[in-house]
């Protein structure tokens, strides 16, 4: 690891303040991905911005469907908020199924969705699940937040906060994970909400976390992973590595998405 | 035998070190004054050094210095070598290519060490490390040993042209050829032998020290075989010699092989701290081991299998082609020769075998003996040779085994081996009993209910253990003898220490070990103490690898006692008056048979030291060293059943069921034997379904570089085992042990993948048979 | 460089670090608590593994002033004097360990899972739970049944407890 300025944040403006005074600052909530990559020397900021203590960004508030999740809360915590699992069990699903026990213990939502890792879990639950991503300037609708492989919408200096969004009827998680990282090779989250069904595929596209359009318009018509049956998914735009070939990642969307179905109705 | 002897499932004494953190491995050591190194190395695969400038390294903060390759040269430090002559079939000897520590003209693989930094903190010698401007003309690389063989290929070294170090023959080539010319069927295959890194969790580390004042060289190093170490560092590398060097093994994290090699960097560290005058320390990142300790395996074959009218094999053809990187590492002579070809006759009575082994200079790391070494090879080859071939007649695979058993021993192969016992029909009975293979077609029909497929497999190994009779190992081109030592120390007041050339690294040496001891001298078990790992303080012995300890190195512990037997028994003959053949030794106590005269363990030990009353003529005291060599190698055998189940739609594979019935002679702790097979077994299922080391062909760059692409067995990866052992003593050793650390990791890959091939009904399958690989054999199945 | 503090194994340490100190070496080079170990570089092997305010995390992963204010628990901080802890004690039973490097990450992984779990823990559970921690040497056999044994052992034991206490 290069050198690296330390800085703990007590509240969200303070963090802001702290990052504004660095030089190539950078924000740390559970460091599962920033501090490998620091260790490695490919991630190289001048200083850090702990937002671990700030207590604003804790916590998981259930309201009816109306679900809010601050930022800074760690995949252990929801996996196992009861609320939570009453109201979006797939949500709890793939958050216990992130990394590993320790890595649970430390990631956080917010740090996960800030990095967009194109093989993490979360993207793809705030894509399906018509999430606002919210931070301490604005919010911004998960579909424009997600911009491209480690690319967001996010502002130098932006903070996410929370993310919010209304409890699907249905929803169901299913990944298949790379061997060797765990990471998602392919993850697929389904959900089926008061607007329609929304199909968002993570750890396969060449872009990043995507929607699965024409899979949404079977499962619009009839919510079964038979409905899926006919659909081919191309190859065209998939990632392609030593682990999975481009065409092997489209059968792993098809056959995950129709398995995340059936969980859905389970 | 005392609940603590021979046979007896004893927790380990060394345990209680280990799981409340007391363990001391080389990073845990701290010397006063002591800096921290990291490796400059190449990010080439294939270059020439034009200039190394190290000036602004230098001069960052915390440097203490920056020493390369040309000085090193300077002070006299010489080449790495092979210690394994091999001569090629017209004669000439193994063509090796010089191996400097330091590169300082080319450098030939990814991670060739170029280097050293030394700093006051790690962090400031990577700081420094990043600092040092290497200029570099890249050349053409290549990593695969049939390109590197061809025509316009990158030469690796001028003394090898073509890349060819050995091309090396075994066996009768006439009669193999008539055998053929009687075939009824013959089988051809092509089989791969994956490359594996070997992974010891603890990473190499080194901590070299000189002492000015004494003019002496400390090494503190992650080695299975410490005298080896000091042994070749000082008569080829000319570090130092033997008594101003001093070799430390301390607690080592795993092995598995790749830490029998004595690499650069000890060698370096020990040369750098003469150099700067402070004690140098280098533990290697887990990237850095992946890119440079001694990878595993590697070999295609080409073979192919003649049979009878009845399905009798008449001969076995095998053209092996073995890459052995970029340099010659230690003993990487021997993996794909004696260690391999000449097992290649597995369990069968086969008549006539001729093989042919290409060794190839590649740019990649260099390859060495890895758990089982050789023989994976052997076994992987004859396995799935006899699996094809069983299918393709449309016999049962067990019965075409069957029907080519070894069954009568002595039984000489045409390849070198004088199987000395052995019952392989008993473990594959109770292998296939154990694994309810009569049951598994309802199983499989079970799963085709679930939409799973089911697959069984089978594999007969057989091995060569307790390396090894050194006059006959001599006679094949190794450079030391492969015998091992023992002393048995009695102190005065009756407490023991055993010093042994062994090492243990996992192993449970410090049990194992004092178990025999105690029930020889009928001792407790805490009055026992194991020193291993220190040439300081232990006589000259050769290691631990080629599960040779218990056949070997206890065996010289056999002989040692022997010795302070006979002498305990004399004193306490003489101390009671009796006849020393009347002397029992039991509960603690010297005994006079038939009599209630006795003198306890502690009293004839002191009577030995304190040498007032010792029979005329005898030497004060009581320890013992022997030397021991075996007589001819040992043969594990076995017979591992696996059972799977495939995810057609994602092309996973579940192990849901794996049975080994293994044959390691007498054993003396079943408990430790289970886990070298659950283990061995483990690393077996990660080169079949999970491991794989890979270079990209076209810039030599190692793609498998950290645990985030090259896949480690993980807990969920593999099921419980089923374990049994039946016990043919092995004949050439007093204890009748054979050995039991690399059967699970020789048995075990063609096992699984005849497994798979039987649940997805294809023949070929390379390995790892990753769920993409499976999914697409699948796939191109349904195609047909 | 910034000051440390933290209660480690009860004691309360201090210490001037740089600031890209991890946890890690912090434990092993200012404290001396070299019962901890590196084994990768990519913060999957978990040998690393310690309690941070209760809860199992990588060391390596962790920088020690983002510790700093915690309290820690290393593997030379589980067993009460000479009584080991009831998983320390079902893996020498169990003969969880051979080489002994993955060991400290495995027990303190261990310990975390079951306090995780009071309703008990199943093979396949385990097995699974284990995901950040890897063994070369057992083939996870014997570590699998030592933590099913020692989860059994201390439920039960947690169970007498809470009799007593009723």
């Amino acid at each position: 690891m290069y050198s690296v300025s330390y800085h703990r944040a007590s509240s969200v403006a303070d963090a802001a303040k702290l990052i504004k005074k660095a030089g190539d600052g950078k924000y740390v909530s559970g460091g599962m991905t920033l501090i490998p990559a620091m260790k490695l020397r490919l991630a190289a900021p001048t200083d850090l911005v702990d937002l671990r203590h700030v207590p604003e960004l804790k916590g998981i508030k259930v309201s009816g469907k109306a679900v809010t999740i601050g930022a800074g809360t760690t995949h252990a915590e929801v996996a196992a908020n009861e609320k939570l699992k009453a109201v979006c069990p797939a949500l709890s699903h793939l958050a216990s199924m992130i990394g590993d026990p320790h890595v649970r213990h430390m990631g956080t939502i917010g740090g996960s969705i800030a990095n967009n890792d194109p093989a993490a879990d979360y993207p793809a639950a705030m894509l399906a699940l018509g999430a606002t991503i919210v931070t301490n300037k604005r919010e911004i609708a998960a579909e424009k937040f997600f911009t491209g492989l480690f690319e967001t919408a996010l502002k130098d200096g932006e903070i996410v906060t929370a993310v919010r969004f209304t409890a699907p009827a249905r929803a169901g998680y299913e990944k298949f994970r790379n061997p060797a990282s765990r990471y998602a090779m392919t993850g697929v989250f389904v959900a089926k909400g008061r607007d329609g069904v929304r199909v968002a595929v993570t750890g396969a596209g060449d872009d990043g976390v995507f929607r699965a359009r024409d899979m949404e318009a079977a499962l619009a018509k009839r919510f079964d992973a038979a409905a899926l049956d006919g659909i081919k998914v191309s190859p065209a735009n998939m990632m392609s590595d030593i682990h999975a070939s481009a065409e092997y990642r489209a059968n792993l969307v098809a056959v995950m998405a129709r398995r995340a179905v059936a969980r859905a109705n389970q | 035998m005392g609940i603590e002897g021979v046979g007896a499932r004893v927790a380990r004494k060394e345990d209680k070190r280990f799981i409340t953190g007391a363990g001391r491995y080389v990073d845990d050591m701290v010397v006063p004054g002591m800096k921290h190194a990291v490796f400059v190395r190449s990010p080439h695969a294939h270059a020439e050094i034009r200039k190394i400038d190290v000036a602004a390294a230098r001069a960052m903060p915390g440097v203490i210095d920056v020493l390369v390759g040309r000085q090193l040269k300077a002070d006299g430090i010489g080449n790495l070598i092979c210690g394994w002559m091999i001569h090629s079939k017209d004669g000439s000897p193994m063509k090796m290519g010089a191996w400097s520590p330091l590169a300082v003209d080319r450098v030939r693989y990814v991670g060739d060490a170029i280097a050293i930094v030394v700093a006051e903190t790690k962090g400031q010698a990577r700081d420094a490390a990043e600092a040092v401007e290497v200029t570099y003309k890249e050349l053409k690389a290549v990593t695969d040993a049939s390109k590197a063989m061809g025509r316009g290929a990158p030469q690796l070294h001028p003394e090898a042209p073509n890349n060819l170090i050995f091309d090396w023959d075994l066996g009768n080539a006439a009669e193999t050829d008539a055998a053929f010319g009687k075939a009824a069927h013959v089988v051809e295959m092509d089989v791969i032998n994956n490359r594996l890194v070997p992974n010891a969790m603890e990473p190499r580390a080194a901590l070299g020290h000189y002492d000015k004042a004494e003019d002496h060289y400390t090494c503190w190093t992650t080695s299975q075989n410490p005298h080896v170490a000091r042994l070749v560092m000082s008569a080829f590398y000319n570090v130092a010699p033997e008594n101003k060097l001093r070799v430390i093994a301390p607690d080592v994290g795993g092995g598995f092989g790749s830490k029998i090699y004595i690499y650069p960097e000890e060698i370096v560290c020990l040369w750098a701290s003469k150099k700067t005058g402070v004690p140098v320390k280098w533990v290697a990142d887990r990237t850095e081991s992946f890119m440079t300790d001694a990878h595993g395996r590697d070999h295609h074959t080409h073979a192919a299998m003649a049979f009878d009218k009845d399905y009798r094999i008449l001969g076995f053809k095998v053209e092996t082609k073995a890459n052995l990187g970029a340099y010659m590492s230690l003993f990487s002579s021997a993996t794909p020769t004696y260690l391999y070809a000449t097992l290649l006759s597995g369990q069968y009575d086969i008549p006539a075998i001729h093989a042919n082994v290409k060794a190839i200079y590649t740019n990649t790391a260099p390859v060495d003996a890895y758990r089982g070494a050789g023989r994976p090879e052997a076994a992987f080859l004859i396995e799935r040779m006899m699996e094809v071939s069983a299918r393709r007649f449309g016999i049962s695979p067990a019965e075409l085994r069957r029907r080519n058993f070894i069954t009568s021993f002595p039984h000489q192969t045409p390849v070198i081996m004088n199987y000395d016992a052995g019952d392989f029909a008993a473990s594959l009975d109770a292998a296939m009993k154990a694994a309810d293979y009569a049951g598994f077609a309802r199983r499989r029909d079970e799963a085709k209910r679930r939409g799973r497929l089911r697959g069984i497999g089978m594999s007969c190994y057989i091995e060569a253990c307790g390396i090894a009779p050194s006059a006959a190992v001599g006679s094949l081109g190794a450079g030391v003898g492969l015998w091992e030592s023992a002393e048995v120390r009695v102190n005065a007041v009756g407490t023991i220490e055993v010093l042994t050339g062994s090492h243990s690294h996992g192993q449970g040496h410090e049990t194992t070990f004092a178990q025999l001891v105690s029930q020889r001298l009928s001792v407790p078990l805490d009055s026992i103490s194991i020193v291993h790992g220190d040439t300081d303080k232990v006589q000259m012995g050769m290691g631990t690898y080629g599960s040779r300890s218990g056949a070997v190195g206890m065996s010289a512990i056999v002989k040692a006692l022997d010795k302070v037997e006979a002498k305990a028994r004399k004193i306490a003959a003489h101390l009671m008056e009796a006849d020393e053949a009347d002397i029992v030794i039991e509960n603690g106590e010297l005994k006079v048979a038939g009599t209630d005269k006795k003198v306890p363990w502690f009293q004839m030990a002191l009577a030995a030291y304190t040498a007032h009353n010792l029979p005329a003529g005898m030497e004060p005291g009581l320890k013992e060293t022997a030397f021991y060599d075996p007589s001819n190698f040992t043969f594990p055998a076995g017979c591992y059943v696996c059972e799977v189940e495939v995810d057609p739609d994602t092309g996973h594979t579940d192990i849901v069921q794996f049975v080994a019935a293994d044959d390691f002679g007498n054993i003396i702790n079943p408990m430790i034997v289970e886990g070298q097979v659950h283990g061995g077994v483990t690393q077996g299922i990660g080169q079949a379904l999970l491991e794989g080391a890979s270079y990209d062909e076209s810039s030599g760059q190692l793609v498998t570089a950290s645990y985030m692409d090259y896949t480690m067995p993980r807990a969920g990866d593999v099921p419980s085992y089923r374990l049994s052992t039946s016990n043919t003593p092995a004949p050439s050793n007093p204890l009748g042990i054979k050995g039991c650390g690399e059967a699970g990791a020789i048995g075990s890959p063609p096992a699984v993948i005849n497994a798979i091939t039987d649940a997805i009904g294809t023949e070929e399958l390379t390995m790892p048979a990753t769920p993409q690989k499976v999914w697409a054999a699948l796939k191109a199945a349904t195609r047909h | 460089m910034s000051d440390v503090s933290m209660v480690v194994n009860g004691r309360t340490v201090s210490g001037s670090v740089e600031d890209r100190t991890l946890l890690v070496h912090f434990l092993r080079e200012n404290l001396g608590l070299t019962g901890t170990h590196v084994g990768c570089d990519t913060s999957q092997c978990g040998a690393c593994v310690v309690h941070v305010d209760g809860k199992a995390v990588k060391s390596c992963t962790m920088l020690a002033v983002q510790a700093s204010g915690s309290t820690v628990v290393t593997i030379e901080g589980l067993a009460n004097g000479a009584d080991l802890h009831p998983v320390q004690a079902a893996f020498k039973e169990h003969h969880g360990l051979q080489c002994g490097f993955c060991t400290p990450g495995m027990i303190m992984s261990a310990t975390d899972m079951i306090r995780r779990h009071p309703e008990g823990l199943d093979e396949a559970t385990v097995r699974a739970e284990l995901d950040g921690n890897i063994c070369r040497c057992t083939g996870y056999h014997n570590i699998v049944k030592a933590i099913l044994a020692a989860s059994e052992a201390m439920g039960k034991a947690g169970k007498g407890k809470a009799k007593r206490a009723a």
